[in-house]
C-alpha cells in the first residue's frame, strides 16, 4: 500500500521541482549535442553548444549495430565533464533507476531516461521526483508527456525517431503536443476529466494546461534533427530548444553542421542567417525513410 | 515582464537602440560568450554599459559584467570590479535555493542558485546589496547590477524593480 517502502529511490535528498526546472530554462534558444568521447565534446563545447549528452553509441550506429545499449560508460562520462564546462547530460535505460543512481552519485547535470537505449522496465518509468538530478523524457503526444511530468521530469522533448536524419517523427511529436494543447485550452472545466482519461494523463496537470497552454516545463525537440533547417523548422514549430543525436558526428564536417546548426537555432526566425548557416556545409549523415522501419525497429515506441 | 516594464530581445547590435535598461539573462557563460562574439555583440555591449544606462546580469549575466573570470575564463565586459569564479558550488545535483542574510538590505529575498558562481574581492567601487553565507551575491557599481542568483525564477520581483527604478534616475 502507499506507506510501502519503495527502494527505486535516488541517492540523496530529493531536490525542488523550480531548481532542476531552473535548470533547463538556461537551455532555451539552445542546441544540445551528443557526443561519444572527450574530443566530440569539445567540438560542441566551441561551436556553441549549450550542453552534450554523453553516450557510447550514437542512435543510427544502435540501430545498425543492434544488441542491448546501455549507460555510457564511467570514464568517458568522467573524460567529458573534465572537458567541458556546459552542462554534461546522460542517458539511462527506460525504468532503469540504479543506473540513474549512478549517474546522480557522478555529478551529471541531466539525465535523459531514454527510449534510445534497451528499455530496462516494460511497465514503469523512473520515479524521478525523487532524485536530486533533473531528468528529461522523450514524449509522441500530451499524455505521455504529462505522464512523465507526472513522474517528475523537468524537461520533455519529442522522441522523434532518433537515428533516422529523418525530422518527419520529430515534426509530428511537436504538432500532437503543442496541438493538443491548444485544443484543451478550448475545453470547458467539466470536460477535462475526459480529456485527462482519454490521455491517460493526471488530472491536476491537464487542468494546468488547459489553463496556461503550455507545458509545466520546457518543450524541446529530438530525434532527427539533421541539418540547420530542420532545427530551425522545430523552433518554428514551437520547440524551445533542440537535441541533436547522429546529425553532427555522422556529417562530413561536424565542426562546420555543428556551428551551423546553433546559429539557424539561435536565429530561426531570420531566413537570412539561417541561409548563411547552410552554407559550406558539406554532406548530411544519410537519412532513413519511415515506411522502411519496421514497427520494432522504431525506437519511439518504446516508453509506455 | 512581470515587474511591469516592456522588453524587447537583444540578439544584435540594432536591437540595442531605444534600450533603457539592459538585462544580461542567465544561461550558459560558454555558450553565451561564444554567440556574442559571433554576432559581434560584444563591443555594442561595452559601449551600452558606459552610456551609463541600468545594466543587470544574472548568474551567467554575472561573470560576463566581472572584472575578472576564474576556472576556465570567458571574455568579459569589465564592468564590476570584481571576480567570478564559474560554476563555483558544482553540478546542477549542488544547484540549491537559500535566503538572502538577514542583515543585508534585501532581507528574505529567497536567491536561487543554479551551477551558480561565486564573487570574490569586490574593489572599493562595489557596493554588496546582498550576501548567503556571507559572500557576495547581489553587487552595484554605478549603473551596473549583478546577482550571482536567478531572481526571474522566483515571484520577487525585488530586484527588477530595482533595476527599473535606476532608469533615467
Amino acid at each position: 500500500m502507499a506507506n510501502k517502502k519503495s527502494n527505486a529511490k535516488g541517492g540523496g535528498n530529493a531536490q525542488s521541482f523550480e531548481i532542476k526546472v531552473g535548470l533547463a530554462e538556461m537551455l532555451k534558444g539552445g542546441v544540445i549535442m551528443d557526443v561519444t568521447n572527450p574530443d566530440q565534446a569539445k567540438i560542441a563545447e566551441d561551436s556553441g553548444a549549450a550542453a552534450v549528452m554523453a553516450l557510447e553509441r550514437v542512435p543510427s550506429d544502435i540501430r545498425r549495430d543492434g544488441g542491448v545499449a546501455r549507460m555510457c560508460s564511467i570514464e568517458v562520462i568522467e573524460g567529458i565533464q573534465r572537458m567541458v564546462s556546459i552542462p554534461v547530460m546522460a542517458k539511462v535505460r527506460i525504468g532503469h533507476f540504479a543506473e540513474a543512481r549512478i549517474l546522480e552519485a557522478l555529478g551529471v547535470d541531466f539525465i535523459d531516461e531514454s527510449e534510445v537505449l534497451t528499455p530496462a522496465d516494460d511497465a514503469h518509468h523512473v520515479s524521478k521526483s525523487d532524485f536530486r538530478s533533473p531528468f528529461v523524457c522523450g514524449a509522441r503526444d500530451l499524455g505521455e508527456a504529462l505522464r512523465r511530468i507526472s513522474e517528475g521530469a523537468a524537461m520533455i522533448r519529442t522522441k522523434g525517431e532518433a537515428g533516422s536524419g529523418n525530422i518527419v517523427e520529430a515534426v509530428r511529436h511537436l504538432r500532437s503536443v503543442i496541438g493538443q494543447m491548444r485544443s484543451l485550452t478550448a475545453c470547458l472545466p467539466e470536460e477535462l476529466p475526459a480529456q485527462a482519461k482519454e490521455m491517460r494523463a493526471p488530472l491536476d496537470l491537464v487542468e494546468q494546461v488547459a489553463k496556461t497552454g503550455r507545458l509545466p516545463v520546457p518543450n524541446f525537440a529530438a530525434g532527427g534533427i539533421a541539418t540547420p533547417a530542420d532545427a530551425a523548422l522545430c523552433m518554428s514549430l514551437g520547440a524551445e530548444a533542440v537535441f541533436v543525436g547522429s546529425g553532427i558526428f555522422k556529417s562530413d564536417d561536424p565542426a562546420v553542421r555543428a556551428r551551423a546548426i546553433v546559429r539557424a537555432t539561435t536565429h530561426w526566425d531570420e531566413p537570412e542567417e539561417v541561409l548563411a548557416a547552410c552554407r559550406g556545409l558539406g554532406n548530411a549523415m544519410e537519412g532513413i525513410e519511415m515506411e522502411t522501419l519496421a514497427e520494432h525497429e522504431r525506437m519511439a515506441n518504446r516508453g509506455w | 515582464m512581470r515587474a511591469g516594464a516592456a522588453w524587447v530581445r537583444v540578439r544584435r547590435e540594432k536591437d540595442l537602440d531605444g534600450i533603457d535598461a539592459l538585462v544580461l539573462p542567465g544561461g550558459e557563460s560558454t555558450t553565451i560568450s561564444k554567440g556574442l562574439a559571433r554576432v559581434g555583440l560584444y563591443e555594442p555591449l561595452e559601449s551600452f554599459v558606459q552610456s551609463g544606462r541600468p545594466v543587470l546580469g544574472t548568474c551567467a549575466g554575472a561573470v560576463l559584467l566581472a572584472r575578472e573570470v576564474e576556472n576556465r575564463p570567458v571574455r568579459s565586459l569589465g564592468a564590476i570590479d570584481v571576480v567570478a569564479i564559474r560554476n563555483a558550488y558544482g553540478t546542477q545535483v549542488d544547484s540549491f535555493s537559500a535566503i538572502a542574510d538577514a542583515d543585508g538590505r534585501y532581507p528574505g529575498l529567497e536567491c536561487v542558485f543554479i551551477r551558480a558562481p561565486r564573487l570574490r574581492d569586490p574593489g572599493s567601487e562595489v557596493e554588496v546589496l546582498a550576501r548567503v553565507d556571507g559572500w557576495p551575491v547581489f553587487v552595484r557599481q554605478a549603473n551596473v547590477m549583478a546577482t550571482t542568483f536567478h531572481p526571474e525564477l522566483t515571484e520577487d520581483l525585488r530586484i527588477h524593480r530595482t533595476l527599473i527604478e535606476q532608469i533615467s534616475v
